[in-house]
């Protein structure tokens, strides 16, 4: 696979490459990888990334994807403008 | 993992890798940092990234404006693989009534002290430097043109990457479970993955600090408050400074990667260990900032989540050697402000260890809660 011709997070534009150097330099759960290079952290909140990278940390540490731990899981489940939470807002 | 050591420092968030860096620095040999989680998962990357120096204590003005120093130079200092982001864009202060105002111009009288520089704003003087603010309630407010905003996550991993570069041993997922003492001294600190002897131990706990306390038998006079912060999609560059008000009760600034941090303390917020997100925040939270800064209405929500503050009686954190406990040093209480002030707080509490002539005059011990010697900071949210 060309790692650095394929995306792995969208939202954030991260290469298989990109990831796999944050993965290189120690850092084995998706916590720590997010925080470092974003992955995850973008409008689609995780929806593909997070079921690639818990493969490739599995492929890396030799165990079951199921082993990987997900990241905490934040409300609001989806993006939701600040005029829908806050309702009517003052135009002035 | 070592058997024995020089310092301990618990806890592996910006404060204890900063103090760690420091001592390794200073030639301190052995020293290692414990952290339960991952560094930086307690209150360092749940904070709101914010750096300001325009505070209303002498002791606060100072750590804040010598830390803005080292965050200037921090990529070559730190020698980093990835930028800190450090965004100096400013922190616009809004006073809501004249008595608010009159407060800004006692903290400004404080940090001209410092060389921070900061000065008074007109509502006018505001609406230029935010165009898309509402000027509906306010009075006027202050300025500090190089405050600003630094990536927590960034600096974490820059002082953990520096201080291993120097010996430092940094345990991950090692929990401090208690601390030995023989006749009133350490002797040692016992952790899930064994026992490290040594003599001298570093809480910097954050919002666990009074349990650390505990296991020495000090009664430490913090307590621990939830606080929530949200976060938005990526949008262009809108909005330079962080945009604050003490009695609206906000912070929001826009990050140099784009999305919206924004955060206000809630005064009903009983004292507790939680850290779940509320959906009265994000309701809260929405109202105020979009009726501050209207175009933010558009924009959508991504993320919210909250933290702990260590909070004391005084707002000013404590820096100093437990007189009860030799051997017990503490960097702890940030009340909400610890990221912007760890720099300095590394560089201070590393030399009081090794025992090396402090770089700046400093009186935060935890004696002054005893003497009721308190000199309260005003300027917290």
């Amino acid at each position: 696979m060309d790692s650095d011709n394929t995306i792995i997070c969208r939202c954030e534009d991260l290469t298989l490459a990109e990831v796999q150097e944050v993965i290189d330099e120690g850092y084995t759960t998706i916590e720590e990888i997010k925080r470092i290079c974003r992955l995850g952290m973008g409008p689609c909140r995780g929806s593909t990334c997070l079921q690639l990278i818990d493969r490739i940390l599995a492929n890396q540490q030799n165990c079951g994807r199921e082993e990987i731990k997900m990241p905490t899981n934040r409300p609001p489940l989806e993006g939701i403008k600040m005029m829908e939470i806050a309702g009517d807002v003052d135009e002035k | 993992m070592k058997n024995s050591a020089k310092v301990v420092v618990i806890g592996g968030g910006v404060v204890g890798l900063a103090v760690a860096y420091n001592l390794a620095r200073l030639g301190v040999k052995d020293v290692v940092v414990l952290e339960r989680a991952y560094l930086g998962s307690g209150a360092t990357s749940r904070c709101g990234a914010g750096i300001r120096q325009q505070w209303g204590t002498e002791m606060n003005c100072k750590l804040a404006k010598k830390s803005m120093d080292i965050f200037e130079e921090m990529n070559e200092m730190l020698e980093v693989k990835r930028d800190i982001e450090l965004k100096q864009k400013g922190y616009l202060l809004l006073a809501f009534s004249d008595k608010e105002m009159e407060q800004f111009r006692k903290n400004l009288e404080v940090q001209s002290k410092f060389d921070i520089p900061s000065r008074e704003v007109t509502p006018e003087e505001a609406k230029e430097i935010v165009p898309h603010l509402n000027l509906e309630g306010i009075v006027g407010g202050a300025f500090c043109p190089t405050d600003g905003h630094a990536n927590p996550f960034l600096v974490t991993e820059a002082y953990a990457k520096a201080a291993k570069r120097l010996g430092v041993e940094i345990y991950t997922y090692t929990e401090a479970l208690d601390i030995e003492k023989k006749n009133d001294k350490i002797t040692a600190v016992l952790t899930d993955k064994g026992k490290i002897k040594t003599d001298k131990v570093v809480n910097t706990a954050g919002g666990y600090s009074q349990q650390i306390g505990e296991m020495v038998d000090l009664e430490l006079p913090v307590k621990s408050e939830r606080h929530e912060i949200l976060v938005t999609e990526k949008v262009a560059p809108l909005q330079g400074p962080m945009v604050m008000s003490f009695s609206y009760n906000i912070y929001c600034q826009q990050t140099p990667e784009g999305p919206f941090l924004m955060g206000y303390g809630d005064p009903n917020e009983p004292e507790s260990y939680n850290i779940n997100a509320s959906w009265h925040f994000l309701e809260e939270m929405t109202k105020k900032a979009t009726r501050l800064l209207p175009p933010l209405k558009h924009i959508r929500v991504v993320r919210q989540w909250a933290g702990l503050y260590n909070i004391t009686p005084d707002r000013q954190p404590i820096i100093a050697e437990a007189e009860e406990v030799p051997g017990f040093y503490m960097a702890i209480g940030f009340s909400g402000h610890g990221f912007m002030i760890a720099p300095m707080t590394g560089v201070i509490l590393a030399e009081m260890i090794a025992d090396e002539e402090l770089s700046m005059d400093l009186k935060l011990d935890l004696g002054r809660f005893e003497r009721g010697d308190l000199i309260l900071e005003p300027s917290v949210v």
